[in-house]
C-alpha cells in the first residue's frame, strides 16, 4: 500500500528536530536550508506549520521538466535524478507549493524522496506531528475525531 | 568539526571585521560557550575594567552541540563584564539566533571597543558588515527585528538586538533574539548598547558537522528518549512550562513575596501555570495559546499567550492583541507575588513590554518591588513617583513603570537603576534583595536552603542558573534533599554548579539538565566533537570554569565578603509555612563550601586549586 506524510501542525512545537534529520539523511549535515522539509513559525498567532512536498499525482514539477529527470519510485514518491536534473529551476517556478527548490551547491533541485520509504522526519519528531501513515485511509483518525461527537448526546443521556 | 573553529573578531572603534582561527587547546580545556569565551574574556581584558568603557569586550559564543540535532543544542550566550553587577556576566539564550550564527560558520564573535555612531552587524556567513543604524534608534527590539528582516527582504535573517532600554543605559538592559529569547541577566544588552551595537543579524547557510555522523544519531536519540520519558522534561515542562512551579514552590514556603518580606503568596494560583490555562471570562479562551520549542529542543517549554483584550492594559492597544512569548516561572513570579500583583494579565502585559524593549523581567520586577517598600515605609512619596501610587498589589503601578522604566521616563528612570543602587540612594541599602548586585530569582534562601548558598555563591551575582539545587531540594533530581536542612548542601551546590558549566559550555539548555546527567551529555559531545569526551572530563572542566570565573571576580575587587545574603534572609525568619522560624543557615553552610572548593577561609583559591586546573 502506498503511505503519505501526514501532517498535523497542532502538534508541532517548532523544534526544527525535522528539518534537521532531512538535512542530515541528505548529507547536507545539519544546514536547516538544505532541507526539503521546513517549519514556518506564525509568531503573532502562536502556530508552527511543518510543510512538503505532497507528492500530487499528476505533478506539476514532472510534467514541467525538460530532462524528464523526475520520476515516480515505488513509493510513490516523486524522485529527482542528479544525473538528469540540469538546474534550470522550471520545476520551482511550475510546482504551485514552493515544496521544489534550488540547491546552488550542486546546482540541482532538490525536493522530498520519502527517504526510500522511511522518512527521517517521520523518526524525529518528538510529537509525531509529522507521520507516515496508508495513503488511502491517511484521514480516517480525523473522520474518527468528528465521529465521536456525533450523537454524543443522546448516547450520554441512555 | 563540531566547532566551525573560526572567530569573527569586530573592532567597533576601527570599524572592522576581522577572522581568526579558533584556539582549539583552549576548546579542548573550555568546550565552548561560557567556558570558552569567558577564557578569551579573561585573556583580553583586565577584570578591572569600567563595564561601560570601550576597553570592555562583548562575546556572543555557541557551543560545539550548537546548531546541531542534539536536543536543545541551538544555545548562545553572552560574556562580558556585566553592568548591573561589576562581575563575570555569562546570560544564555534560545531561540533560533544561536544555530544561524553556527550555521554562517562562527563559533563566536568578539566585539571590542566603541562605534562613533550607532551600527549592526549584518552576518551572511563568511561575509561581515557593519552597516548604519540610525533608523534603528530608540526602536524596540520588536521593530529593529522586523525593520532588518524587511530592510533585506529575508524574513529568514536571525537577529539579537537591545531596545531604547539598552541604548539610554537602563543597568538590566537585556538582548532579546527572535523576539522574545533573551540573554537577559547582569546588563548584558546594556554593555551592547555602550558599544553603539544596535544588533547582530545573521543569515547562515553552511551547515554544521559532527565528527561521527553514525555515532552522533544514535547518542541523540538516546538523549531525546531520556528526555521524552522523563515527567519533568517530558510532561511538566511542555504542559505548564517552569511555571509548573508557582504553586509547588508557594507551598514549599519559598515563594519571594512582597520584596521576601513573605515567602507565601496568598494569591499564587492566580498567576500559576494552571491559571494559564483557565478559560477567562470576556472570551472563553485562556492565556496560554501553545508552547513553543527553540532550535532543536524536544521539550518545548516555552508558553505562547494572548492578553485578554478587554482587560485595562490593551483594550486601546491593539497592537498588543496578538499572541507572544508568555509568562514564564521568573517573570510570573517577579512582576507578580515579589510585588504582591495577582492580575494574570497585567503581568503578561508586563511581560511582553520587557521583551519588546529588552530589560530583564526579574531584576526590574524585584526592583519594583524594593520601591514598593520604600513608598509603603514613606521613603518615597507620590512626588518621587510621579503620583504613581506604590502600594504593593497595585496592577496599575506594574503596568505604569514597567511602561516608563522601557522608556527611560519618569519614575522608570530611577527604576531603570536596579534595586541596589536605588536603595543605596534612598539610605535603604538593606531592602535591595540580591547578592553582588543582582537581584534574587524566585526561590527564598530561608525556605529553600542550599539554593541561599547557590545565591551567594554564584559567579555573575544571585541566580538559580548557576546552581540550580531546587531540581533536588524540590523536585528529588538526581535525590530529594531535605530544603530546610543545611548538611550537605555544600557538596550539592558545588556539584550543580560544576557541572552547570558545563552544560552552559556545551551550546544545550541547562533545562535539559532535569533529565540528563554528564553520562547522557558525553556521549553526544563525544560522537560530534574530535577528542574523547567522557562525563569526567567535562565534570573536571566545569570545576576549571567556575574557579576562572571566581577569579575573574577576586581580580575585579570582590571579596569572600560579598558571598553573603540580604539580612533580611540572615536574620529575619520565615513566619509562615513549612520554614516558618527558619533563616538562611549561610554562615553554617559557606565554610564548608569553600574548604570543599579548595578556597581559603576567605574564598580565596588556594595555589594549589589553582594549580590542580591548570589556572
Amino acid at each position: 500500500m502506498q503511505k503519505s506524510l501526514h501532517i498535523s501542525a497542532d502538534d508541532c512545537t517548532g523544534c526544527y528536530q525535522c528539518v534537521l534529520a532531512c538535512s542530515d539523511a541528505h548529507g547536507h549535515d545539519f544546514n536547516p536550508v538544505k532541507s526539503v522539509i521546513q517549519v514556518f513559525r506564525f509568531e503573532d498567532e502562536g502556530r508552527d506549520v511543518p510543510y512538503t512536498c505532497t507528492q500530487c499525482d499528476e505533478a506539476w514539477c514532472q510534467k514541467s521538466c525538460p530532462t524528464d529527470a523526475i520520476s515516480v519510485d515505488a513509493n510513490g514518491a516523486k524522485v529527482v535524478s542528479e544525473a538528469l536534473c540540469v538546474g534550470c529551476k522550471v520545476c520551482t517556478i511550475a510546482c504551485p507549493f514552493g515544496t521544489i527548490n534550488y540547491n546552488a551547491d550542486s546546482g540541482k533541485v532538490i525536493k522530498c524522496d520519502l527517504c526510500g520509504g522511511d522518512p527521517a522526519c517521520v523518526k524525529a519528531c518528538p510529537t509525531s506531528a509529522i507521520t507516515f501513515v496508508h495513503s488511502d485511509t491517511a484521514q480516517f483518525n480525523k473522520m474518527r475525531d468528528w465521529a465521536g461527537k456525533t450523537d454524543a448526546g443522546s448516547q450520554q443521556s441512555t | 568539526m563540531a566547532w566551525t573553529g573560526k572567530i569573527l573578531r569586530v573592532d567597533l572603534t576601527a570599524g572592522t571585521c576581522t577572522l581568526e582561527p579558533l584556539n582549539m587547546q583552549w576548546a579542548g580545556d573550555y568546550l565552548g560557550q561560557r567556558g570558552l569565551a569567558t577564557k578569551y574574556l579573561m585573556s583580553e581584558i583586565d577584570p578591572k575594567v569600567d563595564p561601560l568603557s570601550p576597553d570592555n569586550k562583548m562575546i556572543m559564543a555557541t557551543g560545539p552541540l550548537t546548531g546541531t540535532s542534539a536536543s536543545t543544542g541551538g544555545r548562545y550566550s553572552v560574556i562580558t563584564k556585566g553592568e548591573l553587577t561589576g562581575a563575570i556576566a555569562c546570560s544564555n539564550s534560545g531561540g533560533f539566533f544561536g544555530n544561524e550564527m553556527k550555521n554562517a560558520g562562527w563559533d563566536m564573535i568578539i566585539f571590542e571597543g566603541k562605534s562613533d555612531k550607532l551600527v549592526y552587524l549584518l552576518i551572511e556567513n563568511d561575509q561581515a558588515t557593519l552597516m548604519d543604524a540610525a533608523e534603528y534608534k530608540g526602536a524596540s527590539c520588536w521593530d529593529t527585528e522586523e525593520g532588518i528582516k524587511s530592510k533585506h527582504g529575508d524574513q529568514f535573517i536571525r537577529v539579537a538586538s537591545i531596545g531604547g532600554a539598552g541604548e539610554n543605559g537602563v543597568k538590566y538592559a537585556c538582548i532579546i533574539n527572535d523576539m522574545d529569547r533573551a540573554a537577559g541577566r547582569s546588563g548584558v544588552g546594556t554593555v551592547m548598547g555602550s558599544k553603539n551595537l544596535k544588533a547582530v543579524a545573521i543569515r547562515g547557510t553552511l551547515g554544521v558537522k559532527v565528527k561521527d555522523r553514525e555515532k552522533f544519531a544514535v547518542a541523540v536519540a538516546a538523549g531525546k528518549k531520556v528526555l521524552a520519558d522523563n515527567p519533568v522534561t517530558g510532561q511538566g515542562l511542555p504542559t505548564y512550562g517552569t511555571q509548573v512551579l508557582m504553586n509547588v514552590i508557594n507551598e514549599s514556603g519559598a515563594l519571594p513575596t512582597r520584596n521576601h518580606k513573605d515567602i507565601q503568596f496568598e494569591d499564587a494560583h492566580d498567576i500559576s501555570g494552571e491559571a494559564m490555562h483557565e478559560p477567562r471570562k470576556s472570551d472563553g479562551k485562556p492565556n496560554l495559546v501553545s508552547n513553543a520549542a527553540c532550535f532543536a529542543c524536544t521539550i518545548a517549554c516555552q508558553r505562547v499567550s494572548t492578553i485578554d483584550r478587554t482587560h485595562y492594559t490593551v483594550k486601546d492597544r491593539p497592537e498588543y492583541h496578538k499572541a507572544s512569548g508568555g509568562l514564564e516561572y521568573e517573570a510570573a513570579w517577579s512582576l507578580g507575588a515579589a510585588c504582591g500583583v495577582n492580575d494574570l494579565d497585567a503581568l503578561t502585559f508586563a511581560n511582553f513590554l520587557c521583551n519588546e524593549h529588552g530589560i530583564d523581567p526579574i531584576t526590574f520586577g524585584a526592583t519594583l518591588a524594593a520601591a514598593m517598600e520604600l513608598y509603603e515605609m514613606g521613603v518615597i512619596n507620590d512626588e518621587t513617583t510621579g503620583g504613581v501610587k506604590l502600594t504593593f498589589g497595585s496592577a496599575e503601578a506594574l503596568t505604569t513603570l514597567v511602561e516608563q522604566t522601557c522608556k527611560s521616563e519618569g519614575f522608570g528612570v530611577e527604576l531603570g537603576l536596579g534595586s541596589k543602587r536605588l536603595c543605596e540612594k534612598y539610605g535603604k541599602p538593606e531592602l535591595s534583595m540580591g547578592v553582588k548586585g543582582q537581584e534574587f530569582p524566585a526561590y527564598d534562601g530561608r525556605g529553600i536552603q542550599g539554593i541561599g548558598l547557590a545565591y551567594a555563591t554564584s559567579n555573575r551575582g544571585a541566580c538559580h542558573l548557576r546552581g540550580y539545587t531546587i531540581a533536588s531540594e524540590i523536585l528529588g533530581i538526581p535525590v530529594k534533599t531535605d530544603p530546610l536542612e543545611t548538611e550537605g548542601k555544600a557538596g550539592l551546590v558545588k556539584a550543580f554548579q560544576d557541572a552547570t558549566a558545563a552544560f552552559d559550555s556545551a551550546g544545550i539548555c541547562i533545562f535539559s539538565s532535569f533529565a540528563w546527567t554528564l553520562d547522557d551529555v558525553a556521549p553526544q559531545i563525544d560522537a560530534a566533537c574530535e577528542g574523547d569526551w567522557s562525563a569526567d572530563r567535562l565534570l573536571e572542566l566545569g570545576e576549571r570554569i567556575w574557579n576562572m570565573e571566581r577569579q575573574f571576580n577576586l581580580q575585579a575587587g570582590f571579596t569572600g565578603a560579598d558571598d553573603t545574603l540580604p539580612a533580611r534572609l540572615l536574620k529575619d525568619a520565615a513566619t509562615t509555612g513549612p520554614a516558618k522560624g527558619k533563616v538562611s543557615g549561610l554562615e553554617t553552610m559557606l565554610p564548608e563550601y569553600y574548604e570543599l572548593r579548595g578556597w581559603s577561609q576567605d574564598g580565596v583559591p588556594t595555589a594549589e586549586t589553582l594549580s590542580r586546573f591548570g589556572l
